[in-house]
């Protein structure tokens, strides 16, 4: 008797200052979150319409300029380089490479030699696993001059390619490939694993032909995770930098400078924060755009 | 028979695509262990003629880059403890109470997520300057965890919601507080979701390069990821052995934890619990 009244004392008290207690909880996440993440992320929508530069005489008097950011930029023939660099990068990259060959690595290792898929995984993790910048070396290493590309070249009689010049945005789309291909991989071996046995097995047996089964089987019955995967991939290619700056540094030229990089060179090079700041909304606007889609997708899965 | 004879075929020649794409994948990272141990690295892929143990030497005895990697290890270890400790706040009460607007914030939180951090590093340059936090580790490692916290309070909330309440009740009626329930109950049987929350952390803190070369201005405060890639500028072009052998260490880190991690994700892999709303 006496115990149970104990409980349901203590479960009013609790109900009644759930809300106070639960926001007492909450202050120093709230508190980071909106000094370095949220009122950043207003303070871009501010800094975009001004003037503000490090240097120069801008930088003694803060000033609205309007839209003057945002005319200037969709003027800008490096802003619309940048644009489709970006598109370019993400899409080749990510949306088709990444996700294409983790898709073939986990459709390809279903049902394999236990030890040959561990060996596998392992390697294509590894490359995951690598810091961006050490990934980089790799492969400006790999693609140099004298590197282990032209080398596996010469044996088919190819000249040396200067790679990082020639082909530049091909270069960093096949590192990042590289690179991220072990998270598609995994989220679509967790996928597949999924699938029940029975009804694949069912349609060999009336005789569907393999590709038949991929087809109208396999891939309709993973569609909402490669849909949810392709906006994750998205979602993480959008702002990558250092490995293409590391790489190339943007060049030769501008031809592979995405939106991240030319932010950091209008803000951090020619010291135009105010510009800057615009095209970082820009970024911003394109992530939010694409982490909706993201939540869309998620919900019609839940 | 026929059939059978088919699957056999096809089934070689999946393991043939697959072995393909490994040494693929394997030549780039094939390279970097190779050169750290040669004596004549070069910038191909070979094996080493003379094996050597000078390329380590020669980075860890250098004080420049050990301080870096002690600086390193210390950004990445205080970010990695204040955010599990905010995410243990933060994900209690989303885990335990029925709040009103319990779903809204677990919205905000996933969207947050998802935007890409590189976007907001100007304005926060500019937040630096103005508070005169620039060129201070403490508030780029506050920034950072701040960065963090999206993800963090996500993944901690679904790990708590897998302990089950039943116990800590029990505790409460022996008299035991909210926070001696959440540290001798709740915290012990989630370890592994900690583990896992503490070792993402650190480990994008370890390999990140552009939060640090923005925020920080002084040579000497850099940590690992900066002073590699200045190394890779003045020297990587000339000495490949140092270089590959400044990466292995450098890596080893991340690689360890992970190793670690896999044994607390024992359950694989599902999109980091975002399935699970």
């Amino acid at each position: 008797m006496k115990l149970e009244t104990s409980i349901t004392m203590q479960q009013k008290k609790k109900k009644l200052s759930d809300p106070v207690k639960a926001a007492i909880f909450l202050v120093p996440s709230w508190l980071l979150l909106l000094i370095f993440f949220i009122g950043p992320m207003v303070l871009t929508l501010f800094f975009s319409f001004t003037n503000l530069a490090l240097t120069g005489v801008e930088a003694s008097q803060l000033r609205f300029i309007g839209f003057e950011n945002f005319t200037r930029m969709f003027q800008d023939p490096e802003f619309r380089t940048s644009v489709w660099n970006t598109i370019i990068f993400v899409f080749f990259s990510a949306v088709l490479g990444q996700c294409f060959f983790g898709f073939l690595i986990a459709f390809l290792m279903k049902e394999k030699n236990k030890t040959f898929r561990r060996i596998v995984g392992l390697i294509i993790i590894a490359a995951w696993v690598t810091p961006e910048v050490v990934v980089s070396f790799c492969w400006v290493a790999f693609l140099g001059d004298s590197g282990t590309a032209n080398w596996l070249l010469g044996i088919f009689d190819i000249k040396p390619i200067a790679w990082l010049f020639t082909f530049p945005m091909t270069s960093v789309v096949i590192a990042n490939m590289w690179r991220g291909t072990a998270f598609s991989m995994m989220v679509f071996q967790a996928a597949l694993d999924d699938i029940p046995k029975d009804i694949e097995e069912a349609a060999i047996i009336d005789g569907a032909s393999r590709w038949q089964v991929i087809r109208h089987i396999t891939v309709p019955m993973v569609k909402g995770t490669i849909a949810t995967n392709m906006m994750l991939v998205t979602l993480q290619t959008l702002g990558v930098f250092t490995l293409i700056y590391a790489m190339t540094g943007g060049g030769p030229g501008v031809s592979t400078a995405t939106l991240p990089l030319f932010m950091y060179k209008q803000a951090f090079v020619s010291y135009q924060l105010g510009y800057g700041t615009a095209i970082s909304f820009v970024l911003l606007l394109l992530g939010a755009i694409a982490s909706l889609i993201y939540m869309k997708t998620l919900r019609v899965k839940v | 028979m026929l059939i059978q004879k088919g699957y056999k075929i096809e089934k070689m020649i999946h393991y043939m695509i697959l072995t393909i794409l490994a040494i693929l994948f394997l030549l780039p990272l094939l390279w970097m262990l190779f050169a750290s141990i040669d004596t004549g690295a070069i910038q191909a892929l070979k094996m080493p003629e003379k094996l050597t143990l000078d390329n380590f030497k020669a980075i860890l005895t250098d004080q420049t880059i050990l301080r870096s990697f002690f600086i390193g290890i210390g950004i990445s270890g205080s970010q990695a403890i204040l955010v599990v400790l905010t995410c243990i706040l933060a994900a209690y009460p989303l885990s335990r109470y029925s709040l009103k607007y319990k779903n809204s914030f677990m919205m905000t939180v996933l969207f947050m997520t998802s935007l890409p951090m590189t976007a907001v590093i100007v304005p926060v340059f500019q937040l630096f300057l103005y508070l005169k936090f620039q060129d201070s580790l403490i508030a780029m490692t506050l920034f950072l965890t701040a960065s963090s916290l999206p993800y963090g309070i996500w993944m901690m909330k679904n790990f708590m919601d897998s302990v089950p309440l039943d116990l800590e009740e029990s505790a409460w009626v022996d008299g035991a507080s909210i926070w001696q329930g959440i540290k001798k109950i709740v915290a012990p049987l989630m370890l592994p979701g900690i583990f896992t929350v503490a070792i993402f952390t650190f480990t994008g803190s370890w390999g990140n390069y552009f939060v640090p070369y923005i925020l920080i201005q002084t040579p000497e405060k850099m940590p690992a990821s900066v002073t590699i890639f200045q190394f890779f500028g003045n020297f990587g072009m000339v000495n490949y052995g140092k270089l590959a052998a400044f990466s292995v260490i450098y890596t080893l880190p991340v690689v360890v934890l992970y190793t670690i991690s896999q044994n607390f994700m024992s359950k694989g892999f599902s999109l980091g619990g975002a399935t699970k709303g």
